[in-house]
């Protein structure tokens, strides 16, 4: 190539940025309707943060509009009130997700120390100070309960989804139907179900398969449904491949498409696990909630992070709320990990290692 | 595979015949291929094809013949039920819900729609190419060759060397000798096809079904494949639906011409490429070939 001619030279330019004008411009309006949104609630009886967004978002709406009229005319203006109302649509929904995140980390960071995470509650009570016992126990018992419920729950899920999306029988359209109103079960009708057909006919107790058993009834809409977007994504064209090789379906199935969706599965199967992570009410029914390590998941009460923040709670005294806290930041800790991983498998291209 | 060698041979002497452009040459090469004047025998026969998507004929009593060794193209305007037709041959049609069909299809004198004919022994005889380079993404260059023993569960003696006559007979050996355990979608298009025509070879097919195999490549990968093809059709029956009339004209030995006139998809014309191509009977193909509508 350098044998062609001598590169011409030019700098690189942004003639669609905001002008310093235009900055200005967006300043005076936003400074305009932080001054009226004061102003408002100083001279009205109108009080409190509230007051103060709401007046904020309409004045900034309409002086952003009356701006656009002026300087570009009507379809400008409509469209710098379109952009707006979507902006507020945005801090509307994301304002309670970080005031929970703050509020956890505010409340909870002073309940966290080393111990937490080395020892349990077997000699502590809940009113002891906060330094004292800790969290092992609950851990263990989460993850035990939620790696059963994966074991349960993901080749099921898996496999209805490839009867979804592969064999496409006569009941595809009523168990699509199933899926989706399943994953609108409430975790407590899951929990009374486990509790009527398990634990008062047969066990009689508590103890941690129970828990997951409810867990996983809860997790198989979110796998199937997932799963199912995932096969879906998978060109047809793949699928005639394996079929035109001299493949059967099941072989078709087995060898080209799952594999070319597996970061996806692998995604749909965190998720599921996000889901119900932090689901207290079968859990407070079915597993009980000892404060000892318990590694049988077939005998014996089973403590689990939501248990711990629950009966934190109802000790209620400062010591044991700092507790609760705690635990809820490091139940929040774990789900959003698993959010995060289940991201960054899923944006990973198909077929990639 | 000892017989092979002189087939091969007897596949480059062809080769270099059909690129020659003259249509005298063209002519000769029928001279030698007419059936029955060889050792050439009638492979595959479609008998009376019909077929339907749910209440809609979208293909109308078509019966054609294609000869061992030759490589037949398949034209005609978009619409026309040729790549319905192509896709009867190998029962990919019934894939597509509401499909339906009728007549015969007949390999090696066998009627492959027969009541209990295992249908992935017909798949394996008739391979497929499709439209958009396809390798399976999930596997290296290596395994997308070898897919077809992994899904039809075949077993062959020599991996390695089944892997490099497929990649050679696709006239890919030499790009990816180099790289045959790194993913395929790192290929260019071109490569990608050739990939998947090494893929369909690896399961030794009788017939290969190509539909549209370089509408998705650009000129210089096209011209690859077509040079593959050319070297192919001596050891593979080779069925290719195109919309390229100059791919038909410089690759097929025979072409048949398909019409729809807002009906179900019918055959016009067969013929020797050179006779459709210079002096087709019927006006409707000549006003196609020649580029008057379609």
């Amino acid at each position: 190539m350098s044998n062609i001619s001598p590169v011409p030279q030019a700098t690189p330019r942004k003639p669609w940025s905001a002008t310093p004008r235009d900055r200005l411009n967006t300043g005076l309006v936003l400074a305009s309707a932080i001054l009226l949104s004061f102003a408002v609630v100083a001279v009205t009886p109108l009080k409190g943060k509230l007051a103060y967004f709401a007046i904020f978002f309409l004045a900034y709406l309409t002086l952003e509009f009356i701006v656009s009229f002026v300087k570009a005319g009507r379809p400008a203006a409509v469209d710098s009130l379109f952009k707006g109302l979507v902006t507020m649509a945005i801090a509307a929904a994301v304002t309670p997700i970080v005031s929970i995140l703050v509020t956890v980390w505010i409340r909870g960071h002073k309940g966290l120390h080393l111990s937490l995470f080395t020892t349990d509650m077997r000699s502590n009570s809940f009113t002891d100070p906060v330094s004292q016992g800790g969290i092992v126990h609950a851990i263990v018992g989460t993850f035990l309960l939620v790696i059963f419920a994966m074991v349960i729950s993901v080749p099921i899920g898996i496999l209805t989804a490839i009867y979804l999306t592969e064999i496409r029988g006569r009941f595809t359209r009523p168990i699509e139907f199933l899926v989706q109103a399943m994953s609108g079960v409430p975790s407590i009708v899951a929990g009374l179900f486990i509790y009527a057909a398990i634990l008062v006919p047969l066990t009689k107790t508590v103890n941690g398969i129970q828990g997951s058993l409810a867990l996983a009834i809860l997790m198989i809409p979110t796998v199937a449904r997932t799963s199912q977007e995932v096969l879906k994504l998978i060109p047809g064209d793949l699928r005639e491949a394996g079929l035109a090789l001299g493949g059967t379906q099941w072989r078709s199935v087995a060898i080209v498409v799952v594999p070319a969706a597996r970061s996806g599965l692998i995604t749909a199967m965190i998720l599921g696990v996000a889901r119900v992570a932090g689901e207290t009410a079968p859990i407070l029914l079915l597993t009980g909630g000892s404060g000892a390590k318990n590694y049988n998941m077939f005998s014996g009460s089973m403590g689990s992070l939501p248990n711990y923040v629950w009966q934190s709670f109802s000790a209620g005294t400062p010591e044991a709320i700092t507790r609760a806290w705690a635990g809820i930041l490091v139940l929040l800790v774990i789900v959003i990990a698993l959010f995060a991983t289940a991201r960054t498998l899923g944006n990973r291209k198909v077929g990639a290692n | 595979m000892s017989n092979v060698e002189p087939e091969k041979n007897e596949g480059e002497k062809m080769e270099t015949t059909s690129r020659s452009n003259s249509l005298a040459d063209i002519a000769a090469l029928h001279a030698e291929k007419k059936p029955g004047s060889q050792a050439l025998g009638v492979g595959l026969e479609a008998r009376g094809i019909h077929a339907w998507f749910g209440q809609k004929h979208v293909l109308a009593d078509v019966s054609l013949d294609f000869w061992s060794g030759t490589v037949t193209a398949l034209i005609g305007p978009s619409g026309c039920g040729k790549s319905t037709f192509l896709r009867t041959l190998n029962r990919m049609h019934e894939f597509i819900p509401g499909a339906a069909m009728a007549g015969e299809v007949l390999l090696n004198g066998e009627d492959i729609y027969a009541h209990g004919v295992d249908v992935t022994k017909i798949r394996l005889k008739v391979g497929m190419v499709f439209q958009k380079p396809n390798p399976f993404p999930s596997m290296t260059i290596a395994e997308n060759v070898l897919a077809g023993l992994k899904l039809a569960q075949l077993k062959t003696e020599n991996k390695d060397d089944l892997l490099e006559e497929c990649l050679e007979r696709a006239g890919l050996w030499s790009e990816v000798k180099d790289r045959l355990n790194t993913h395929g979608g790192a290929l260019s298009g071109g490569q990608q096809q050739r990939l998947c025509i090494a893929r369909a070879l690896a399961v030794r097919p009788q017939v290969l079904l190509m539909d549209e195999p370089c509408s998705a490549l650009d000129p210089g990968s096209t011209l690859r494949i077509e040079e593959t093809i050319g070297q192919l059709s001596s050891s593979v029956t080779i069925i290719i639906v195109t919309h390229n009339m100059q791919q038909a004209a410089r690759v097929s030995d025979y072409t048949a011409f398909f019409l729809s006139d807002g009906g179900p998809g019918q055959m016009v014309e067969v013929g020797s490429t050179n006779e459709i191509f210079s002096r087709p009977k019927d006006q409707r193909t000549e006003n196609y070939v020649t580029g008057r509508f379609g």
